[in-house]
C-alpha cells in the first residue's frame, strides 16, 4: 500500500527533494491504479469520445448527453468489486453512493440506478449466495432510501468469481444544460466540505482496490449512510440554484487526496487546506488518516466568499455539516495545514498526474488450449434442456432481484425492469432506454468479439424499446495487469469496443477500469461491461400482450456460434468453441430495420436473442404473455445446423419481432425491400411452446411449466439453497 | 384549492406528488418543510412517501415529533383532509393520528410491485367517488408495510368503517389485507400503496383511471365545501 521505488524516485525528482511521510500517503493514494489509470490511461484513448450531443467540461465525473430543449442527462458507471467481496451489504451500498455523487457533481439530478451483479456458483457455493443476497438488500436499501429508482441491470454467476463478487452500478442523471456545473475558482475563493464527517472507514481504499484481494481488510471498506447522501443530493441542488457553486467534486477513491488534488490541476489553481478545520468523527485522526480516509457522502465545493452565508444556511436547513476548510491559492500547489504546521506542500499537477506506464502483453496461452477442444456432442432430449436452461440461475427470472428495488420512484418508468431495457420519460417528451451488458463467458474465449459482442445486445436491447443508440459507458474488469496475458485481454476488449464505437457513431461518454480482479485462486475472467443510452424521439414500444394468430419473425442468422453459450457452460460443462461474432454491416441493418418497424407501430413486441440462444427468446415471449407458440426450424435463416446449435447458439444480431397479421403485409415490404435477412418462424397459439422441424416435432413444453420454473429457480436457490 | 405537500428530510416521494397535483389535476400546490408553520388557508395537506430521517429506529418514527406534525393534527382536528402515503402513512400512525402500526413485511425484504387495491369505505374525503369493492391497479414499494392491529382494535376499525382499502390478494401478511385506513371521523387517510404513481397512463401498466378517482374526491370534497 505504498507508492513503488521508481515512482518514489520520478516523485523526489520532481519535488527536487524527499517526501515527507503524510506527502507519500497522499500521493499513494492518488496514484494507485484506481485512482491514476497508470495502466490503462494510454490505451483508452482510442476509444472515440466526441459527437453531436456530447458535451465535455472541465472536471466532468460523468459523461453529458445533450438531449435537446435544454435538457441534458449525464451518466456514470463504477464498481465496487474488492469492498463488495469482503462486506458486500456496505460495499454494494456505498457502490450506489459513489456512483450517483458523481452524476450530482456535473449540477444533475440523478434519476436512475443500474447495477450488475456477478459472483461464483451459486447452486454449490454457500458464501457466493451470502454475497449475492446481501449485495442486493445493500443496492436496495440506498437506492430505495434516496428514492432513485433502480431500473434495470443483469445477475450473473460463473465460478471464475468464487470467493469474490462484482458489483457494478451506474446512473443517470437529468438537468437543464445551463444549470451545469461550469467548474472554476479564482484566488480568494472558499474551500467546503460538507456531508459525512470524516473517519477511519474506508483507509486506504484505493490502494486496497489496486491489488488482489488476498486479505480480508474491511476497514478499506466504507460505511454506508443514505439519508446523508439524500440530503447531500438536496443540499448541492439548491446551493447550485442558489449561484453557491463554482466547482463542485465529490469524494470517492482516495478521499481528500484525490479531490483536492485532480480538482486544484483541473482548474489550474492551488488549495491550501487545514485538516484540523475537517469535521471528523474520531478526535485523535492525524493528517495522513484524514487525506486518505474514503468515508462516503462527502462533496467539495469551492465557493464565492460572498456566498459562503448562503451555502451555510442551505446546509444548516437540511442538518448537514459543513466545514471550511481551506482556500484557493494562485500557486498551483496543494498545501496541507495542521493547524499552523505546513504537513504537506507539493505542486497538484505533480500530485494528479501519476508517471503512465506502458505495460507488455502477450497472447494467454489458455486460448491456444481452447482451440483445440472438441465441441461437444447434441443432447438426446431438447425438451427437457430448454426446461433445464430456463432453471439456470444466468436466465431465470430476476424479480427476486428487481421486485427489491423501488422501480418507480421519480414516476419515469414507462416500461419496468424485466424487460429488454427499462424506459424512462425525461421532461422534454422524448424517452430514454437504457441497458447494460456483459458476457465473461464469451469474452474468456475471444476477448475483442466477447467485448463487441456485450456492446451490441446492450444496443440490441435498447433498440428493441425503439430507441437510437446516443452514448455508451464502459467498465474493463481484468484481474493483474503485471502479467502479460491479462493485460492483453484488456487491449483486445478495448480494441473491440473502440472498433464498434467508431463504425456505429456511438460515442464513450465515461467508463471505468478495475484491474487487480483476482483472489488466490486466480483472476477473473475478462469482464467488460458496457452500458448504453438509446433516445427515443416520439413513442416507446410498450410490452404488449400478444395474442392468438400474432405471427412471428426472427431478424438475423443463426450461425454456429456456441462458445460461451449457457447451453455449452450449463448443460454441457465445456468451455470453448467459437465466440459469437458481429458482422458490422448486417448488425447496423438490422438494428435499422427493426427502428423502423417500432417507429412505424408494425411490431406488438420487440425481443433480442442472447443468453440461451433462440429456444430461450421465444420461451421469454410466450411466458411473458401467457400463450403458447409454435415455431418451425426450417424458415429460420442459417446454414445447415443441427437443431441443438439452431435452438441454443447465441449469434448476434438477432431480433424476435411479433406482429399481428394485420401489419404483417407492411413489415415484409419493407424488410425484403431493405433486403434484410428474416424468417417468419411462427406463431402464438395454444397453450405449449413448440419447436418442429420437416412438420415432426422436436421439443415441446406447457407455457404454464416452463413460467414456473423460469420465474422461481432464482427465488428458490436464494432462499431455500 | 390549495393543497399543502409536507416534506421531511428524506421524503422521496414529494416532487412525484407535487407533479400529480400540479400537472395532472391543475391544483395549487405548495411545499412546506417539516419546520415550516402550515397555513391557515390550506385546504388538504398530504405527506408524502419516501425515508424520513432513512427509517432509523423506525419508520416514520422521528417525522412524528417533526414541528409541522402539531399544526396537522391541530387542522386534522378541525376536519381538514389529509392523506399520508406510504412514509406518510407511517407518520400518521406513529404520530397516533391513526391506529395500529406498520411491521416489517414477512418477507423481510423491500417489496416493489403492482397489486390491486379494493375500496370498502367511499365517505372519506378520499375515496367518495368510489363506488364499494372498486378495484384499483397501484404499485406498492416498501419494506415495513405489513399493517399490524390486534383483533379488539380491528373489530373497532370495522365497526367504526374505518378500512379504506383491503389488498385483492396477500401481498405482505397485513391484517385482514389491510392496505389503508382513515380515522374515526374519515378525514384522515392513510395508505401504504402510491396512488401518484398510478394516476397517468403512460406509466400505468393498466388502468390509470381508479386511481385517479382518489384526487377526484378530494377535489369534489373540497369544491362542495367552498
Amino acid at each position: 500500500m505504498s507508492l513503488q521505488p521508481q515512482e518514489l524516485d520520478y516523485l523526489s525528482k520532481k519535488i527536487k527533494r524527499k517526501p515527507n511521510d503524510t506527502e507519500m500517503h497522499i500521493v499513494a493514494a492518488e496514484w494507485s491504479e484506481h485512482c491514476s489509470y497508470k495502466s490503462s490511461k494510454k490505451h483508452l484513448k482510442i476509444l472515440p469520445m466526441s459527437g453531436p450531443r456530447v458535451i465535455q467540461e472541465k472536471g466532468f465525473d460523468s459523461g453529458v448527453l445533450d438531449v435537446g430543449d435544454g435538457y441534458v442527462i449525464t451518466v456514470h458507471i463504477e464498481s465496487h468489486n474488492h469492498p463488495s467481496a469482503v462486506e458486500p451489504y456496505g460495499g454494494a451500498a456505498t457502490g450506489v453512493g459513489g456512483v450517483i455523487r458523481d452524476i450530482l457533481s456535473a449540477g444533475t439530478r440523478p434519476i436512475a440506478l443500474f447495477d450488475g451483479l456477478r459472483f461464483g456458483n451459486i447452486e454449490k457455493d454457500s458464501q457466493a449466495r451470502w454475497l449475492f443476497k446481501n449485495a442486493v438488500t445493500g443496492i436496495a436499501d440506498y437506492g430505495n432510501c434516496l428514492g432513485i429508482p433502480t431500473i434495470g441491470g443483469e445477475v450473473e454467476f460463473d465460478e471464475c468469481y468464487t470467493n469474490y463478487a462484482l458489483v457494478d452500478v451506474a446512473s443517470i442523471g437529468f438537468g437543464k444544460k445551463d444549470r451545469l456545473i461550469k467548474n472554476h475558482a479564482d484566488a480568494g475563493d472558499v474551500v467546503v466540505l460538507l456531508g459525512g464527517p470524516t473517519g477511519r472507514d474506508g483507509m486506504g481504499g484505493a490502494q486496497f482496490a489496486s491489488d488482489s484481494l488476498e486479505t480480508e481488510n474491511r476497514s478499506a471498506v466504507q460505511i454506508p449512510d443514505p439519508f446523508i447522501e439524500k440530503l447531500i443530493i438536496e443540499v448541492t441542488l439548491e446551493a447550485r440554484n442558489e449561484g453557491c457553486i463554482k466547482a463542485l467534486k465529490d469524494l470517492g477513491g482516495g478521499g481528500l487526496s484525490c479531490a483536492i488534488s485532480e480538482t486544484a490541476d483541473m482548474l489550474g489553481i492551488g488549495i491550501e487546506l487545514d485538516v484540523n478545520r475537517v469535521h471528523t468523527r474520531e478526535s485523535d485522526m492525524n493528517p495522513r488518516e484524514i487525506m486518505t480516509s474514503e468515508s462516503q457522502e462527502r462533496m467539495l465545493v469551492i465557493t464565492d466568499k460572498k456566498k459562503l452565508a448562503k451555502l451555510e444556511s442551505i446546509c444548516k436547513k437540511f442538518r448537514v455539516t459543513c466545514s471550511v476548510i481551506g482556500k484557493v491559492t494562485s500557486d498551483k500547489i496543494m498545501k496541507v495545514k495542521n493547524n499552523n504546521v505546513v504537513v504537506a506542500s507539493i505542486p497538484a499537477e505533480i500530485v494528479a498526474n501519476a508517471p503512465l506506464l506502458d505495460r507488455p502483453s502477450k497472447i494467454p496461452a489458455y486460448l491456444k488450449e481452447l482451440q483445440k477442444k472438441k465441441e461437444p456432442k447434441p443432447v438426446s432430449d431438447l425438451s427437457k434442456t430448454i426446461m433445464k436452461l430456463l432453471s439456470c440461475p444466468n436466465i431465470a427470472s430476476k424479480i427476486w432481484v428487481y421486485g427489491q428495488y423501488d422501480h418507480e420512484v421519480g414516476i419515469r418508468t414507462v416500461v419496468k425492469p424485466g424487460m429488454d431495457s427499462a424506459v424512462l420519460r425525461l421532461d422534454n417528451g422524448k424517452y430514454l432506454a437504457a441497458k447494460i451488458d456483459g458476457n465473461p463467458k464469451q469474452c474468456y474465449i475471444d476477448p475483442k468479439n466477447g467485448a463487441i459482442g456485450c456492446f451490441e445486445e446492450a444496443c440490441r436491447n435498447v433498440v428493441c424499446t425503439g430507441a437510437t443508440p446516443i452514448g455508451m459507458v464502459d467498465h474493463l474488469q481484468f484481474g493483474n495487469p503485471e502479467n502479460q496475458e491479462i493485460f492483453w485481454t484488456f487491449l483486445e476488449s478495448l480494441k473491440g469496443i473502440s472498433e464498434f464505437s467508431k463504425y456505429f457513431d456511438i460515442p464513450c461518454v465515461g467508463g471505468k477500469v478495475s484491474l487487480y480482479n483476482e483472489t488466490p485462486q486466480g483472476p477473473i475472467k475478462p469482464t467488460p461491461l458496457i452500458g448504453v443510452l438509446g433516445l427515443i424521439e416520439k413513442k416507446p414500444l410498450p410490452p404488449q400482450n400478444l395474442e392468438q394468430g400474432d405471427i412471428l419473425i426472427l431478424i438475423g442468422t443463426t450461425k454456429d456460434e456456441l462458445g460461451g453459450s449457457e447451453y455449452y457452460e450449463y448443460i454441457h460443462g465445456f468451455v470453448g468453441g467459437k465466440c459469437p461474432t458481429v458482422d458490422f454491416k448486417e448488425s447496423k441493418q438490422n438494428m435499422n430495420a427493426v427502428i423502423h418497424i417500432i417507429e412505424n407501430e408494425w411490431a406488438k413486441n420487440a425481443h433480442d436473442c442472447s443468453k440461451g440462444g433462440l429456444a430461450i427468446a421465444v420461451s421469454e415471449l410466450s411466458m411473458t404473455s401467457n400463450i403458447g407458440c409454435t415455431i418451425s426450424l426450417d424458415n429460420i435463416p442459417s446454414s445447415k445446423l443441427p437443431d441443438d446449435k439452431i435452438l441454443f447458439s447465441e449469434s448476434h444480431s438477432r431480433y424476435l419481432l411479433s406482429i399481428s397479421k394485420s401489419n404483417l403485409d407492411a413489415v415484409l415490404d419493407y424488410l425484403k425491400t431493405k433486403k434484410v435477412n428474416f424468417g417468419i418462424i411462427g406463431k402464438f397459439e395454444g397453450k405449449n411452446i413448440t419447436f418442429s422441424k420437416s412438420k415432426k416435432v422436436i421439443a415441446k413444453l406447457s407455457v404454464d411449466k416452463a413460467h414456473d420454473t423460469w420465474f422461481n429457480s432464482l427465488k428458490d436457490l436464494v432462499l431455500h439453497g | 384549492m390549495k393543497v399543502g405537500i409536507v416534506v421531511f428530510p428524506g421524503s422521496n416521494c414529494d416532487r412525484d406528488m407535487y407533479h400529480v397535483l400540479l400537472d395532472v389535476f391543475k391544483l395549487d400546490v405548495k411545499y412546506f418543510w417539516h419546520e415550516d408553520k402550515l397555513p391557515k388557508d390550506l385546504d388538504a395537506i398530504i405527506l408524502p412517501g419516501g425515508f424520513s430521517y432513512g427509517d432509523r429506529l423506525r419508520a416514520g418514527v422521528i417525522a412524528a415529533h417533526s414541528p409541522v406534525i402539531s399544526d396537522v393534527k391541530r387542522m386534522a382536528d378541525k376536519g381538514m383532509p389529509v392523506l399520508g402515503v406510504c412514509n406518510g402513512f407511517q407518520i400518521l400512525v406513529e404520530s397516533e393520528l391513526l391506529p395500529g402500526v406498520l411491521l416489517k413485511n414477512t418477507s423481510l425484504n423491500f417489496m416493489c410491485r403492482w397489486t390491486e387495491l379494493i375500496v370498502e369505505n367511499n365517505k372519506t374525503p378520499f375515496t367518495n367517488k368510489f363506488a364499494i369493492k372498486e378495484k384499483i391497479p397501484i404499485p406498492i414499494a416498501n419494506g415495513e408495510g405489513r399493517y399490524y392491529v390486534d383483533k379488539a382494535t380491528l373489530h373497532t376499525l370495522q365497526k367504526n368503517n374505518q378500512i379504506v382499502f383491503r389488498y385483492g390478494e396477500s401481498v405482505n401478511n397485513s391484517v385482514f389485507d389491510i392496505a389503508g385506513i382513515c380515522n374515526k371521523e374519515g378525514n384522515v387517510v392513510g395508505m401504504m400503496p402510491h396512488p401518484e404513481r398510478a394516476v397517468e397512463a403512460e406509466i400505468n401498466p393498466k388502468d390509470c383511471k381508479p386511481a385517479s378517482v382518489i384526487f377526484e374526491s378530494l377535489i369534489t370534497t373540497v369544491g362542495a365545501r367552498k
